[in-house]
């Protein structure tokens, strides 16, 4: 099969790729472009380690084409810190353990800022549990996730006031 | 996975001719296709990528009062649209029930009907399996099938249809547009679906390179929105295909029901429209004992295909629950757990 052209911006970089129809955005991230921080976990849309943002929606990016999202925007968790000053979901992450291993923590990570996004969950830890089902933490960290989803969120909204205000 | 060729067509004709040729597959949110490629359960010759069709992303009220629902209408933007749940509360609560977020954001309205069985020797290409390769008959048969169907199940396949989305959908009188080489047509997603009789491989109603286009809702669908819900009962809490589900609405005046819709999801083939149970429901008293009566109309006809007699009596539970839910109203709010037997109750924990 020969390659395709595309064009993704990732992380506000644009890429002008040539593509296997067959790439998954998974495998063009890590494989391609070096973005490693995005994990393979099953490959199959069951554990949530690849989650990244497209168009500002979570997608599990193991079962997204790459060519069928030509001119999409990429977000991957490369591109959430501002320098070296961690995005409060990342910090949160870490005051509140949300992690073992580490290597769901992108995808959790990812995967929160969809969740924050969306709006749905609220400061309610039912809900964010709900939201976060996509996320298989197999240390189990999940009490340290749904503290850190807690807190990150109300930060973000106090944030979002000021703003406004 | 296979080579394929990949096609990005910019009209509804296009699609249709390049899928009309042997070996074509279209591509929506990918979901359930890339996992089904990726194991080659399916092995496309030819990817028709239909993910940008402009006409199909579109919820519209229809004249007269019924909705139509594109078919790539996301199956999160679908239940987030405020309009939408209030109108079809159940149908919101199945899709939020379905799937993890993430899956959510890309799977369509189209190819959640089009979904395949996770029966998984449907998936094992080791195993024989009649949906996937017909004659070669079926491994579930004496098999691991405690999760299997009750309902409509043949000696060829005792497979069940996955999907939430499609179990309230069926009990709404749901219709099916479908586009193809002859023009547009209208099936009933009860009869989209089809039992597996001797022919399992035949799922649906589609001929090669027809093309869901939409999902209608009558006008009578939302006149349920009062009192309707979706339960649904799993495995784990979350991210988990149905063992049972139902779907419940009502319309209930003076405790008399005057309008009754029952559905039930992971015991067949299909989405299972209880109609038997719906003619016990109508008129009767909205009661815990009318409700269980229903309850055995829709499960007078089902027996286990193995290791699964516990289903039959688990839906007789599941329906008559659903109907209760239903009963006491539609909540204001789709609760934490959306569909879930488990507490409600906002930031409690569902295993307190």
């Amino acid at each position: 099969m020969t390659s395709l052209p595309i064009t993704l911006t990732i992380n506000g970089h644009k890429h002008e790729l040539e593509v296997d129809p067959r790439v998954t955005l998974l495998d063009l991230l890590r494989e391609r472009l070096d973005l490693t921080g995005t994990k393979k976990g099953c490959d199959r849309g069951q554990c949530g380690a690849c989650t990244v943002l497209v168009d500002g929606k979570r997608i599990n990016s193991c079962l997204a084409l790459a060519v069928s999202h030509d001119g999409a925007q990429v977000l991957t968790i490369e591109g959430v810190a501002h320098g070296e000053e961690l995005h409060p979901v990342q910090a949160a992450f870490i005051a509140h353990d949300g992690f073992q291993c580490g290597f769901c923590t992108p995808g959790q990570i990812m995967s929160t800022l969809g969740l924050i996004a969306e709006g749905q969950a609220g400061d309610d830890p039912e809900r964010i549990r709900e939201g976060l089902s996509g996320n298989i933490c197999r240390c189990a960290a999940y009490g340290g996730i749904v503290e850190a989803v807690l807190e990150a969120q109300q930060q973000l909204v106090k944030a979002d006031r000021r703003t406004a205000a | 996975m296979r080579d394929f060729d990949y096609i990005r067509p910019a009209t509804i004709p296009d699609a249709i001719a390049a899928a009309a040729e042997p070996g074509s597959a279209y591509l929506a949110g990918g979901t359930n296709l890339l996992d089904l490629m990726k194991g080659g359960i399916t092995s496309p010759e030819r990817i028709v990528d239909i993910s940008r069709l402009p006409e199909l992303n579109r919820i519209e009220r229809l004249d007269g009062g019924g909705l139509r629902i594109g078919a790539l209408v996301r199956n999160a933007d679908l239940a987030h649209d405020p309009a939408f749940a209030k109108s079809y509360p159940a149908v919101a609560e199945a899709l939020l029930s379905g799937a993890s977020a993430q899956l959510r954001n890309a799977a369509t309205v189209g190819g959640n009907l089009l979904q395949r069985t996770r029966c998984s020797y449907f998936y094992d290409t080791a195993s024989a399996c009649n949906r996937r390769q017909p004659g070669a008959g079926c491994d579930a048969l004496g098999g691991e099938n405690r999760l299997h169907a009750v309902l409509g199940w043949s000696d060829a396949c005792i497979a069940t249809h996955p999907s939430d989305f499609c179990v309230p959908l069926v009990a709404l009188d749901a219709v099916v547009e479908i586009e193809g080489k002859k023009g547009r047509r209208h099936v009933t997603l009860e009869e989209f679906h089809r039992l597996p009789g001797e022919t399992p491989q035949r799922e649906n109603a589609l001929e090669p390179g027809d093309l869901i286009v939409a999902v209608r809702l009558p006008a009578e669908a939302a006149s349920f929105s009062a009192n309707a819900r979706y339960l649904k009962v799993r495995e784990r809490t979350s991210y988990a295909f149905a063992v049972v589900s139902a779907a419940a609405a009502l319309v209930v005046d003076g405790g008399k029901i005057r309008a009754a819709r029952l559905a039930l999801g992971g015991v067949a083939a299909k989405p299972w429209r209880a109609r038997t149970a719906e003619a016990v429901l109508l008129g009767a008293d909205a009661s815990e004992a009318t409700f269980a009566s229903a309850a055995d109309a829709a499960l007078a006809d089902a027996s286990p295909s193995g290791d699964n007699a516990f289903k039959i009596e688990l839906a007789r539970r599941i329906v008559v629950r659903a109907l209760m839910s239903a009963l006491s109203g539609t909540p204001e709010r789709l609760p934490a757990l959306p569909a879930s037997p488990f507490s409600n109750i906002p930031g409690a924990r569902h295993d307190a």
